[in-house]
């Protein structure tokens, strides 16, 4: 194993553990820093394959996580909760160890499920694809299991952040045309759960979802 | 050049109505540029069907006749329901549920969903198409919320994190689906495009693409709104404005649909046994039935119409499914009466939910009497949509049970009882609307129900007399994916 890959095999494994740590996270301000790592991490994987196998067009993929998953998304989430002054404790439907142990499993379904196509991939990258695979799991884990909107924006943001390392990690990198559509709908989608916040607080005087469980079967 | 102007014009119109959507004449201009995209899509079907499939702009659109027969639909129904939203919004301004600001949103965000569904329809990239269809939830999530009233943001809300959550899952398989294509095609732009897809389909790695297919399915899936993946759908549709229920009932299900058939040919190549046909199969089925049982139960007339929505995309996923020219023959067919009815009745049904004040059903009485033409549409749409002769909806589900009997004779009866619930459920509901007393109010505008009956009388023909160029432009369709 070279170098290289043994560092990209590092940061998959550091996504893995913000992802862990994301779900075990509960301050709002903490987890938007936790997001912000997370996109350092992609972005670093992505230059780092970028560099080793000369595709160029994943130097602007990294640039762009960076710009947006990096910078500007955690600015806007900071800001929102400042304006919403919302840094309370983040409630969660199930206790946190238990969803620590659901987490495990669903890494070792993401691996198990992973494995026969990590077989067949000729990148330097192909150990990581079931990790991608967890991350995007426990994000939909995290979106699930949180009460208030923000931590399931972030969940949100997360599994995308999950999707790209897929991305990268099997197929070095989706052709640039569509990931500068995902990333504008990714950046079109923060603004307008931004919106939503606003809309929401307007008239519920709160962000639980709880008191958004009004339309059901009876 | 006509694929170009199908996709400039509604992206200008979202452009301008986002300028001067607020102004009184607001309605009229976007009436007007969905009647333009209406004649450019036009255009681009006389040129299709006289010179057959054909790819523009290095390769990255392309239109055959299963697309362009859907772009014709999006387009039509986008002008009527225009239409219809323009006395429609007035009276919602005129009852003080939206203001001008709202209005100007509402207007450019019309355009824009029309924009992305066009695009999503016509791209030959995988790639693009996801990005079209995530657009179209962005551009509709907040016309959910439009009325700001707690009900219509949680609905707002759920669609939102639902469809997103769901179009990810979707995301997922795009990655695999290229992964998959790279080995044969090599890197760069070229291994996303369908029609590169569709050439080397057979050479593609089967245990890559079955994966990519299970959550291409779950994904797209969750905008077609198959059961379990439907939630979203009954809350968007009950609580948002009525032109937004009809074009997501008629039109944005549509596109999500086609997604998915498009995937499923391009797995079945590569995948010898029916895999992909059977999981389409269940989900449909699955969707018909617990659809029929959920009709019963609901007090909302536009949830009503939202959960017969889930039943009949439950009805074409089926027949999809099944494959083979006469089932992809009926699924097409049934595309089209349902869209241009479900679009019909949700255009009866929010006047006569202007006109009573309440989306109720128990409140709403006496629709006839009140106005016998919004009475008489509701009456003729309802028949229509729960499949009775002679309408085209009759035509297209006696197709899909006769295939079923000789293919799957295991399903038939799942679609009988289905479809019989459904019947009683609907039928039950809206006989004692449209009879019997009033204490309707007069609309301050008068209604827009030219629209009603326009696709009413296209599905009754429908049902009567295919048009041989229709038959035939049908038959080309279902043989790409059949």
């Amino acid at each position: 194993m070279s170098l290289a890959s043994q560092l990209v095999n590092l940061l998959a494994a550091f996504l893995l553990l913000i992802a862990f740590a994301m779900l075990s996270q509960r301050r709002i301000l903490t987890l938007i820093h936790l997001f912000a790592w997370q996109g350092v991490a992609l972005a670093a994987s992505t230059f780092l394959v970028a560099h080793t196998t000369g595709q160029t067009h994943l130097y602007f993929s990294a640039a762009l996580t960076v710009l947006l998953k990096v910078m500007l998304i955690p600015w806007v989430l900071h800001r929102l909760i400042d304006r919403l002054n919302v840094k309370w404790d983040v409630e969660t439907l199930i206790n946190i160890p238990t969803t620590m142990l659901i987490g495990i499993g669903l890494a070792i379904f993401a691996f198990a499920l992973a494995a026969p196509i990590s077989q067949m991939a000729s990148t330097l990258t192909r150990s990581t694809l079931g990790i991608a695979l967890a991350s995007v799991l426990l994000s939909f884990l995290m979106m699930i299991v949180r009460r208030k909107a923000v931590p399931q924006v972030i969940g949100f943001l997360a599994m995308e952040n999950g999707l790209f390392f897929a991305a990268t990690s099997a197929t070095y990198g989706m052709p640039l045309v569509v990931e500068l559509g995902v990333a504008l709908d990714v950046l079109v989608g923060t603004f307008i759960f931004g919106i939503f916040f606003f809309h929401i607080r307007e008239q519920f005087d709160s962000l639980e979802i709880r008191h958004m469980e009004k339309l059901k079967e009876d | 050049m006509e694929i170009a102007l199908v996709l400039g014009i509604p992206l200008l119109g979202g452009l301008v109505l986002a300028l001067v959507g607020h102004k009184r004449w607001a309605p009229e201009v976007n009436a007007a540029m969905s009647f333009a995209t209406f004649c450019a899509a036009a255009l681009l079907t006389a040129k299709v069907v006289a010179d057959g499939p054909m790819v523009a702009l290095e390769e990255q659109f392309f239109v055959d006749p299963f697309n362009v027969f859907l772009v014709a639909l999006t387009a039509f129904v986008g002008f009527t329901t225009a239409l219809f939203s323009r006395p429609y919004m007035r009276i919602e301004e005129h009852h003080g549920r939206v203001n001008s600001a709202r209005l100007r949103l509402y207007h450019s965000m019309y355009q824009l969903f029309s924009f992305t569904m066009v695009l999503c329809l016509l791209s030959n990239n995988v790639g693009i198409l996801w990005v079209a269809l995530e657009g179209a939830t962005l551009s509709t999530v907040l016309l959910v919320s439009l009325y700001r009233t707690p009900a219509s943001l949680e609905a707002a809300w759920k669609y939102f994190i639902l469809c997103s959550v769901g179009i990810a899952q979707a995301l997922f398989g795009v990655i695999l689906l290229y992964f998959a294509a790279e080995k044969v095609l090599g890197p760069g732009g070229t291994s996303l495009l369908w029609t590169h897809l569709y050439e080397v389909r057979h050479q593609l790695e089967p245990t890559v693409l079955s994966l990519a297919f299970v959550f291409l399915l779950v994904g797209f899936g969750t905008k077609v709104g198959l059961v379990p993946l439907h939630n979203w759908l009954p809350d968007a549709h009950a609580e948002g404005p009525t032109p937004v229920s009809a074009v997501l009932s008629g039109l944005l299900l549509n596109v999500a649909l086609y997604a998915v058939v498009r995937s499923k040919v391009l797995v079945d190549g590569a995948l010898d046994r029916n895999f992909s046909g059977n999981l389409m199969m269940g989900f449909g089925l699955l969707s018909v039935v617990v659809a029929a049982f959920f009709l019963s139960r609901q007090k909302d007339i536009k949830r009503m119409f939202a959960y017969s929505s889930v039943e009949h995309m439950g009805i074409m996923t089926f027949a999809f499914g099944m494959g083979g020219p006469v089932a992809a023959f009926a699924g097409l067919l049934h595309m089209t009466v349902h869209s241009l009815t479900k679009s019909a009745i949700f255009f009866t049904v929010g006047h006569a939910s202007q006109k009573t004040g309440t989306q109720n059903m128990d409140e709403i009485r006496g629709l006839i009497e009140s106005n016998p033409t919004i009475g008489w549409g509701l009456v003729l749409g309802s028949l229509a949509i729960l499949g009775m002769p002679p309408f085209g909806v009759f035509t297209s589900e006696f197709m899909v049970l006769t295939t079923a009997m000789h293919e799957h004779s295991w399903a038939t009866p799942f679609l009988l009882v289905a479809l019989g619930v459904a019947f009683a459920a609907i039928f039950g509901k809206v006989q004692p609307m449209v009879f019997g007393a009033t204490t309707a109010r007069r609309l301050p505008h008068p209604p827009a129900l030219i629209p009603v009956f326009v696709h009413l009388a296209i599905v009754l023909m429908l049902g009567v007399y295919i048009p041989p160029y229709l038959v035939d432009w049908y038959r080309q369709a279902a043989r790409l994916i059949g």
